[in-house]
This record gives C-alpha cells, structure tokens and sequence, in this order.
C-alpha cells in the first residue's frame, strides 16, 4: 500500500478530530462523575494533613 | 549516605562502580585521540570514588529496620543541595554569555569559552543541572508524602541521582570540548544519551513502585505531573537521539533523521521539553508546595484534572510551532498554531487555580516572601503561556521569530516561572527537611525574592524591546522596495538592551547567590530538640477551605 501525504492528512484531519473529542468526553466524565465527588475532596483535604511518617 | 543502604544494596552499589569504571575505560582506550577519551576518564574517575565510596561502607553497622517507619530524605537532601549549586553555576554563565554580546571581547579569543560553547553550558546547566535536580528532588519529597510510604527501597534513588548528575557533567564538560550533535537542549552525544535513558527507566520505575506502595487510596494530582513528565521526557528522549556512532571510539554520531523530518522531530522534541520538563514536572510543584504552604487546599481540584488531562493532550502537537514559514507542510504549521491558541485554556486554568487557592489569603502573600514567590511563578506561567500561544500565530511569529522577542519569551518561562515556583518550593523544603524550625534568615529570602522579581523584569523588558525593534527593523522597506536597515544596523540597536539584560540576569544571580547561603546556613544550623510533625512553616494558621 502506498501511503501518499493527501492520504495522511485526511486521516489527521478526520480521524485525529474524532480522537480528541471522544478523548474529551472521557475525560469530562471521569472529573464530573458524582461518586468522585467525595474521593477528590478527600484528596485535597489530605495533603494538609500534619505527620511527617509513612502510615504503616 | 552510603550508611543508610542496607548491606545488600551497598554490594550492588560497589557492582554498579565497578560496571561504570569498566564503561569508562571501554570509552577512554577506543577514544584513543577523539575527546570522546576525555570523557571516558571522567567516567572513571566517578567510577572509582562510587567504588571506594560504597566499600568503605560495606562492613559498617547496617541501617535498622526503624528506618522504615520514616520517609527516605536523603537523596533529597542531596538533589537540593546540587540543584542550587547547579543554579549558582549556569546562571553565572548565562551573565557570562549575555556580557559576551554586549562586549564580545569577554570571551578572550578562547575556543573555549565562544559564546556557541558557553551558550549551551547556560541553557543545560539551569534546564537540566537546576531544574532537573529540583524536579527529581521534590518528586521524591512529594510522592512519599502524598503517598504516605516511603520511597521502596534505599540504592535506586542514589542511582537516579548521582548518574543524572553524570549526564549533566558529561554534558557540560562536551561543550567546552566541542562535542555536541547540535540539537538544541539535546546537545550530549550518544553515549551521554544512552546513559541517561537507563537513569530514566530507573527513575520511572522508582515511582511507579512507591506509588504502588501508597497508603492513600486516590493518588494525588500532583503525582499525575510528575509522572506525565518523567514518562513523556523518556519518549521525547529516545525518539529524538536515535543516531548512529561514526565508530565506538568517535563521541560524533549522525542522526536517524533527515531533512524535514529531522527539524520536525527535534522541535517536538524541544517544545514538548518545555512542556514536560519545564512545565509538567513544575506544575506537579505547584500543586504541592502551593496547598502546604498556604494551608488551604487547591481552590478547585476537578479543575486540576481537567488541566491535566488539556496540558498533556494538547502540548504534543504544538511543536510544529517552531517551524514557521519553513519547508514543514503548510498544514503541520497550522495544526501546531491551533493546538498552540488551545493550549492557553488548561494553562491559564492552572495558574487561575493557584491565584484563587490564594484568593482570602493575600494577607499572607504580603508578609511570606516564599508564599509571595509560589504566586509570581503562577503570574509568570500565565503570562508566558499567554505569550507563547500569540506568539505561535503564524503572522505574529513572522514577527517575533529569530528576534529577542523568543528570548524574552523563555526567560519570562524559566526565570519567572520554573526558578520563582522551584525558590518557594525550596525555601518550604529545606527547614522541614533538615528539621530546622524555619529558615536562616528570613530577611534574606526577602533579599532573594527583591532581586529575583527585578532581575526578571528588566531582563524580560529589555528583550521584549530589544526584539519587536530587531522584528521592525528586518521589515522596514524605503519607497524604492529595498531594506531600509542592514543587520548591522539592527545589531547597533540592541547594545543599550543587550547591557540592560545583563544587569537583570545579574541581579537574578545574585539572589540566587543569597539564596544558595540562606539555604547552606540553615543546613547547618542546629537542629530542632523535638523533631517537627511535618512540612507545614511554622505559624498558627488553620487551614481554610478554599471552595
Ligand atoms: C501555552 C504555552 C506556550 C506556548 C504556546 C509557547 C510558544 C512558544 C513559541 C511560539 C516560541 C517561539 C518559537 C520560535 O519562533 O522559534 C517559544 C519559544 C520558547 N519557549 Fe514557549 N510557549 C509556551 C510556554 C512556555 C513556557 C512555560 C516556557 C518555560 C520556560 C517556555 C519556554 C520556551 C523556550 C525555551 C523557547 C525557545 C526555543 C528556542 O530555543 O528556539 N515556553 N514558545
């Protein structure tokens, strides 16, 4: 198969738009999910936490 | 250090010496007369003090298994201390070269010290002597504490650490010898490159193992950063220095590249550097340092997540910007120039994050000169990303390419953003670290921040006018169609702008030379009786949510 440059710059062009839009949508999904809600206050919260040592 | 290695790593330490003494002499016999050989006794020479290093300790009193109930700060301590000596060196030498072009007899006819050598000795000394050594750090201060483990086990740090600082050497050393492959900020040749990419697979799995040890079940943002930018940079790394050695004994390699291709993969090589190494990794700072030291949690963590997830994406395919009004196809420059504009909402997504995490507390920003420096850095990473997604509109860069316009650009980045956040990373560090209650002097933190905010903004004011008149200038035609200004004539232009630069790098190196004290002095001030609880400064403020 011969791969031409117009060939790869429709399928940059159409494929990689497709790409990134459902790449998007994954990612808005995962931030906005209600039951992570709790999990990233908690995370945030956490780090200002006093204690200088591992948890065992 | 050799102490605190179990007596199992200390052999395997004392293996690794012996295996980089054997690498070194391997390079300085096929060297022969190539300085590839000089390279190789330097190899051996590291080879040997790891070799003596480790042995004397071997037969000493192993660590006790209570080690395991506290982080692992050695290395820290130690990637601290060399990332300020770093940072003393190479900006010393920035001031070097930047007198150069103001009065060029400051090189002294010496091959050695041209400014086409010593240029590169700046730029690897602050990107990888300062900036890396900071990263690697804090990477392993924040992933144990926001992980609550300790780091997984006692040599692989050290190994990160000590060949990481080869490779700078190695690097450094090159420069002033005239070996260079001639890629901008992946200078070092094959042999530095391949050591490197080991270090890097090392550091890699160190983190992925102490991660995996975590006691905190989410794995906090900031540990994303760091991870995104040790992998990315392994791949950056590797791709760009495929090249094939003239011999075994020749330190000159010729790249896989060609032609455009070879320009293309070096700039997206170059400008996802500045996204990985002098961005990713930094942000993965400010997300830590930022919280602690304000005491109030980052004003929106979703938002950190979805800038996360913008700034990783969107960064690989802005390289082409670099390449305008080149041979690239059309299409690439313009695909770069769209990722470049989009870039601007998870960067300024980020640096408004760390505005509004401060949002209530200005009063603190005002009396805490490292607070009040972790803020400049977020200013400074919203205007230089800013700048750089206009700068990456193909007409606008018709403008500000080759100019001083860039050089403004990237000190905006380096000096107000990567140095200002790592400075306030560092003075949090260094008293918890050492278990000091606070720093040497604060007044001299005052003193450092002062000439650092000055040093910046002349240095980036004098570029920006230096190159919008040095864009003008190569633009300004007569009535009869012909160039109204030769080079020379703009080169005439800039010497007024050219000393003023100067002056602002030198006053940003002397702070960091108060800095570089403040931090020696606190090392070895006397120690706290009661070892602190944790990494918090010393105030009674409670923590406010910021939501
Ligand atoms: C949205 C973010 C950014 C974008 C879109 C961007 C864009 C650009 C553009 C268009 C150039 C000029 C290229 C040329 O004409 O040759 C450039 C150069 C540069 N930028 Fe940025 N920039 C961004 C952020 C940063 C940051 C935060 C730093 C941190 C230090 C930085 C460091 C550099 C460096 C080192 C160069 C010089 C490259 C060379 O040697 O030619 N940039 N950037």
């Amino acid at each position: 198969m011969n791969i031409d440059h117009e060939s790869l710059v429709a399928f940059a062009k159409s494929w990689g738009l497709f790409y990134l839009i459902a790449f998007t949508i994954c990612v808005l999904i995962y931030t906005f999910w209600p039951s992570n809600r709790k999990k990233f206050d908690k995370a945030k919260k956490s780090i200002l936490d006093q204690g200088d040592e591992p948890w065992e | 250090m050799s102490v605190t290695l179990t007596r199992n790593e200390r052999q395997f330490a004392n293996f690794i010496s012996i295996i980089i003494f054997a690498f070194g002499v391997f390079l300085a016999a096929a060297g022969g007369n190539d300085p590839l050989s000089v390279h190789g006794f330097i190899i051996i020479a590291v080879g040997i003090a790891g070799f003596f290093f480790t042995a004397d300790a071997l037969y000493k009193p192993e660590p006790t298994e209570e080690r395991l109930s506290y982080y692992y700060d050695e290395p820290i301590k130690a990637g601290v201390v060399l990332s300020m000596a770093w940072a003393v060196f190479a900006m010393f030498m920035g001031v070097w070269v930047a007198s150069q072009l103001a009065w060029p007899n400051l090189a002294f006819e010496g091959a050695w010290s041209s400014f086409g050598r010593l240029r590169p000795v700046h730029t690897t000394g602050v990107i990888f002597g300062f900036g890396g050594n900071a990263l690697i750090a804090t990477s392993f201060h924040v992933v144990q504490r926001t992980s609550r483990a300790r780091l997984p086990d006692q040599l692989s740090p050290w190994f990160v650490l000590v060949g990481y600082n080869l490779f700078c050497i190695l690097a450094v050393t090159g420069y002033f010898i005239g070996i260079t492959q001639s890629k901008e900020y992946a200078e070092p040749e094959w042999y530095a490159d391949i050591l490197l990419v080991i270090v890097w697979v090392t550091y890699f799995v160190l983190y992925l193992r102490t991660i995996a040890r975590r006691k905190e079940p989410h794995i906090y943002v900031a540990n994303w950063y760091y991870m995104a930018f040790i992998l990315v940079v392994a791949i950056l790394h590797v791709v760009n220095n495929i090249a094939i050695p003239v011999s075994l004994g020749h330190a000159k390699s010729y790249t896989a590249w060609a032609g455009v291709q070879d320009a293309m993969v070096q700039w997206w090589y170059g400008h996802n550097a500045v996204a990985f190494f002098l961005t990713a990794g930094f942000l993965g700072m400010l997300y830590y340092y930022l919280p602690v030291r304000a005491q109030r949690p980052i004003f929106s963590y979703r938002l950190s997540i979805l800038s996360f997830w913008g700034i990783t994406f969107f960064y690989m395919w802005a390289g082409s910007h670099h390449l305008h009004y080149t041979a690239l196809p059309h299409w690439v420059q313009t695909l770069g120039m769209t990722f470049s504009v989009m870039l601007l909402v998870p960067s300024w997504a980020s640096a408004g994050n760390a505005l509004m995490t401060l949002n209530g507390a200005w009063g603190r920003v005002r009396d805490d000169a490292t607070l009040r420096f972790i803020m400049i850095a977020a200013v400074f990473y919203g205007l230089s990303t800013f700048e750089g997604s206009f700068m990456a509109i193909r007409p606008v860069n018709a403008l500000s390419h080759y100019t001083d316009w860039t050089v403004g650009h990237v000190h905006g980045g380096a000096l107000g953003w990567v140095a200002m956040i790592t400075f306030g990373a560092f003075y949090t560090l260094v008293p918890s670290l050492w278990r000091r209650e606070r720093m040497y002097s604060a007044a001299l933190v005052e003193v450092h921040f002062w000439l650092a905010l000055a040093g910046t903004l002349v240095y980036v004011f004098a570029m920006w006018n230096s190159g919008i008149i040095q864009g003008l200038m190569w633009r300004t035609y007569t009535e009869e169609g012909s160039l109204a200004y030769s080079f020379l004539d703009s080169l005439v232009a800039m010497y007024p702008y050219y000393i003023a630069r100067a002056f602002g790098g030198l006053l940003f190196l002397l702070g960091t030379i108060v800095g570089a004290y403040n931090i020696w002095m606190t090392i070895k001030a006397a120690p706290l009786a009661v070892p602190r609880k944790s990494d918090v400064p010393y105030s009674d403020a409670v923590a406010v949510p910021g939501e």
